[in-house]
């Protein structure tokens, strides 16, 4: 059906029929102190030519730079068939349909969405998507509060290793809900949670613990150490995880042994362009003894009358439009378009193409990781098993010297100073399957320069 | 319309309470509340030791449908959920009165404040809501 907009003469007789003048007419009881008048910083509107030049302009003020920044969103190689697969008509919808059984190829893509996702991480269940993963964090919070009978607490041990960004995004979203947040810090010399940190905690109301793998600073945690000792005490276990490193790293369904509770993530790594910050997309799973209480739309897989196979939404019974005030989340859709380029990248990667992805990501880490700190005044922050980022020390201040890189072309990582402050002139650099031996070397030659030069005019 | 059992209390919300020997008392839903909810495909009892006040949701009964709170019609502690209901959620469809959903110890004087309906009583509900 063709969207065709009310006409003025619809609009004349609408109005006519319940009596009102205008359509102003109908939003009088908005007080005028509340209403915001004209827009007058909105511009006057371009046409086609003038909009695109526009836009190349600020994309051109980006620049093209070498790029070695991660911490929580990755640039991977896309394969072209990822967007132009999803940018076809029968898929170009960012929403779950309203009326969702008549969208079968739409709940198909999600029911496999949800199928590799479950596979991925070695869960039982997922659902069809979250905005992204700071949010899915939160989301998981608030799931382990109802899904953990025995804690009346409702306290979340979190690690400090844990992203800062979701970590933020957690608090705020709960902060009305009564749900208290408690840091658990890291060993300085290695960057990760030591099991024994968790011993303070023993005997106290803890709901559920927090574990990121690989965490902020890309170092693997002991997630079997850390996991077993929630288990044994009725805390839940809630995993953030990067899907491509799943490719590799033992899924969180089997951390301990017994596997997490909810395991989420961002999913951004998974085909969906940097793009500035968004829109990315997360994802959400669980074992099937808590699926009633998760958040968000699951599709399932079912027969009709006919015994045809067939998609469809399911478990409604814990979502908003029929759970009202009392429904799991607010959440009611999914991050569709991403999650088909997803699906998309997933299904042309396959598991052998994402333990390859994985491994080069590491790899070109490790050397980029040895080429920075044959640079004087350089040196790693901890010692142990990492990913694809790590976290090097400078001898002097990191927002200058990243300045000075960014003019050189180069994004040098991210200075960790604001978030840890206790750390010292720490730097936060990652390298994934996209960046080449020559890159590394760019950043190596550039790095010493500006060592050189900043030492010079200190 | 089924037979209301004579010795159940009941409530206008559909819940009805046995008085056990022992000074507890069990807690379903009428027989007219799983026929207005149709099959039940999961029950969410609480843990025992939980402290609960008259009129507060403590139970969830989730239909193909619907999913409800079930209201507790006396303060007074949970001391247990009836652990069937959790492989075995229709069997508050196949007998509403023998599938208890919760068991309470009830406060002190709470059995006497509560206001239980009898089986007539319920039964006038009943018919005051189909008609």
């Amino acid at each position: 059906m063709a969207f065709i907009p009310h006409t003025e003469a619809d609009v004349t007789a609408m109005l006519a029929a319940i009596g009102a003048n205008s359509i102003e007419d109908l939003f009088d009881e908005i007080p005028a102190a509340l209403r915001v008048g004209s827009l007058q910083a909105v511009p006057e509107a371009l046409n086609e030519m003038q909009i695109g030049r526009l836009m190349s302009e600020r994309a051109q003020a980006d620049g093209l730079h070498l790029n070695f920044i991660g911490a929580g969103a990755y640039e991977h190689h896309i394969p072209s068939a990822v967007w132009a697969i999803t940018t076809r008509g029968e898929f170009y919808s960012a929403y779950t349909p309203y009326q969702a059984e008549a969208s079968q190829g739409t709940l198909q893509v999600i029911y496999e969405f949800q199928s590799m996702i479950t596979r991925l991480t070695g869960m039982q269940a997922a659902n069809a998507s979250m905005y992204d993963g700071a949010s899915a964090l939160a989301e998981a919070a608030l799931m382990a509060v109802r899904a953990n009978r025995k804690s009346g607490s409702s306290t979340i041990l979190v690690p400090t290793t844990v992203h800062p960004h979701y970590r933020r995004v957690a608090v705020a979203a709960t902060a009305n809900q009564g749900l208290k947040f408690l840091e658990v810090p890291y060993s300085p010399e290695r960057g990760v949670v030591l099991p024994e940190t968790l011993r303070g905690h023993e005997g106290q109301d803890i709901t559920a613990l927090v574990i990121q793998q690989p965490n902020f600073f890309g170092n693997l945690e002991d997630v079997d150490a850390l996991t077993h000792w929630a288990r044994q005490r009725n805390i839940l276990v809630i995993a953030v995880v990067n899907p491509i490193s799943l490719g590799l790293l033992k899924p969180p369904g089997e951390w301990g042994g017994t596997g997490v509770d909810i395991a989420v993530g961002e999913g951004q790594p998974l085909g969906v362009p940097l793009s500035a910050g968004g829109p990315y997309f997360g994802f959400m799973t669980t074992r099937m003894e808590h699926i009633r209480q998760m958040p968000g739309r699951i599709v399932g897989r079912t027969l009709d009358l006919n015994g045809r196979e067939g998609f469809t939404l399911t478990l409604q019974a814990r979502e908003q439009h029929i759970r009202r005030a009392k429904a799991t989340s607010n959440i009611c859709t999914n991050q569709g378009l991403l999650v088909t380029a997803a699906t998309i990248y997933l299904s042309i990667m396959g598991p052998q193409g994402l333990a390859r992805t994985a491994a080069a990501s590491h790899q070109r880490t490790r050397e980029l990781v040895g080429a920075l700190t044959r640079v004087p005044g350089v040196r790693q922050a901890f010692s142990g098993p990492l990913f694809h980022e790590a976290a090097l020390l400078l001898d002097r201040p990191v927002a200058p010297v990243l300045e000075a890189l960014r003019l050189r072309g180069i994004h040098g990582g991210v200075d960790l100073a604001p978030w840890y402050p206790g750390l010292g002139n720490a730097l936060l650099v990652c390298a994934t399957e996209t960046r080449t031996s020559a890159d590394i070397e760019r950043y190596r030659l550039a790095l010493d320069e500006v060592m050189q030069h900043n030492a010079r005019a200190a | 319309m089924s037979k209301l059992p004579p010795d159940l209390k009941y409530t206008s919300s559909h819940e009805w309470v046995r008085s056990l020997p022992d000074g507890t008392v069990e807690i379903g839903i009428t027989d007219h509340a799983q026929s207005a909810l149709g099959d039940l495909v999961f029950v969410d009892v609480p843990e025992a030791g939980r402290a609960v006040k008259a009129g507060e949701a403590c139970v969830v009964v989730e239909s193909v449908k619907a999913a409800s709170d079930v209201y507790s019609p006396l303060s007074g502690e949970i001391t247990a959920g009836n652990p069937v209901l959790a492989s075995e959620p229709e069997a508050v469809n196949k007998d509403a009165y023998g599938a208890w959903l919760i068991r309470l110890k009830p406060a002190a004087g709470a059995l006497e404040q509560a206001q239980l309906l009898s089986a007539a009583d319920y039964q006038k509900v009943l018919d005051a809501e189909g008609g």
